[in-house]
């Protein structure tokens, strides 16, 4: 398992490659990049600054992995999240999953994902044309992470 | 007891301020006291720490309620609900 908070960019053929090389038994890799985009909420976005509470952050992301192991047969989890000034088009944030098979892979990822937008302490304040905003938290995400609360209560 | 508290993103902002430290007396020992301190500054405080705000709090790095109790030098945290990813 590994977390990582980081300004850098990353590059996803080196971080997939690293997360399966030494284990034989992966026959599954599934990833998730998430980017930049140049337009939210009907505004052009010139710039994305994203703030952390460090410590929080790693261990409420260690905290998800370790809870996606406890639901599916994953041999492995990596999460990336940068941080910092970034513009549209940069990386920001990774999650690859490997597993023996698809379905934990895929499933495994979105959870990360899911998990991760309403539970790990990052925030993000854009700039666009008309001066800068900080990013309001989004219902849809709040539901998509319910899901899993309600598949895991059957 | 001191209590360390932390303030992120918007409200870090808006509070002008990242951290500090807060005095409760040992009876008043629950985050909702801390809140209470911190609510009668008044004026940005009380408006953005009001209950109908959907702030969060996390006590020693945790995301819980306010109904926590808290020990000496324990790191209580507000913060807007999250958007990263």
């Amino acid at each position: 398992m590994s977390v990582r908070i980081q300004t850098d960019d990353f590059d996803v053929s080196r971080e997939m490659l690293a997360l399966r090389q030494k284990n034989p038994k992966v026959g599954a890799v599934a990833s998730f990049v998430g980017v930049v985009r140049d337009l939210n909420d009907g505004e052009d976005i010139s710039t994305l600054e994203l703030e952390h509470y460090p410590g929080m952050t790693e261990r409420s992301l260690e905290l998800i992995v370790t809870e996606a192991r406890a639901r599916w047969d994953i041999y492995d989890a990596l999460i990336i999240h940068r941080v910092g000034v970034l513009q549209p088009l940069d990386q920001i944030v990774l999650v690859i999953v490997t597993s023996a098979h698809r379905g934990e892979s895929f499933k495994a990822c979105e959870f990360l994902m899911d998990y991760l937008k309403t539970r790990a302490p990052f925030w993000k304040k854009e700039q666009t044309s008309s001066g800068e905003r900080w990013v309001e938290a989004r219902a849809s995400d709040a539901e998509a992470a319910e899901r899993w609360a309600k598949a895991q209560s059957k | 007891m001191e209590i360390k508290v932390f303030f992120f993103a918007k409200l870090r902002e808006v509070f002008e301020i990242g951290h500090e430290v807060i005095v409760i007396t040992d009876s008043e020992n629950k985050v909702s006291d801390v809140l209470n301190v911190l609510r009668q500054r008044g004026d940005v405080w009380r408006r953005e720490l009001d209950e109908n705000k959907s702030f969060r709090i996390a006590v020693n790095q945790e995301m819980v309620s306010d109904d926590v109790f808290l020990n000496e030098a324990d790191e209580v945290a507000f913060f807007p609900p999250v958007t990263g990813g």
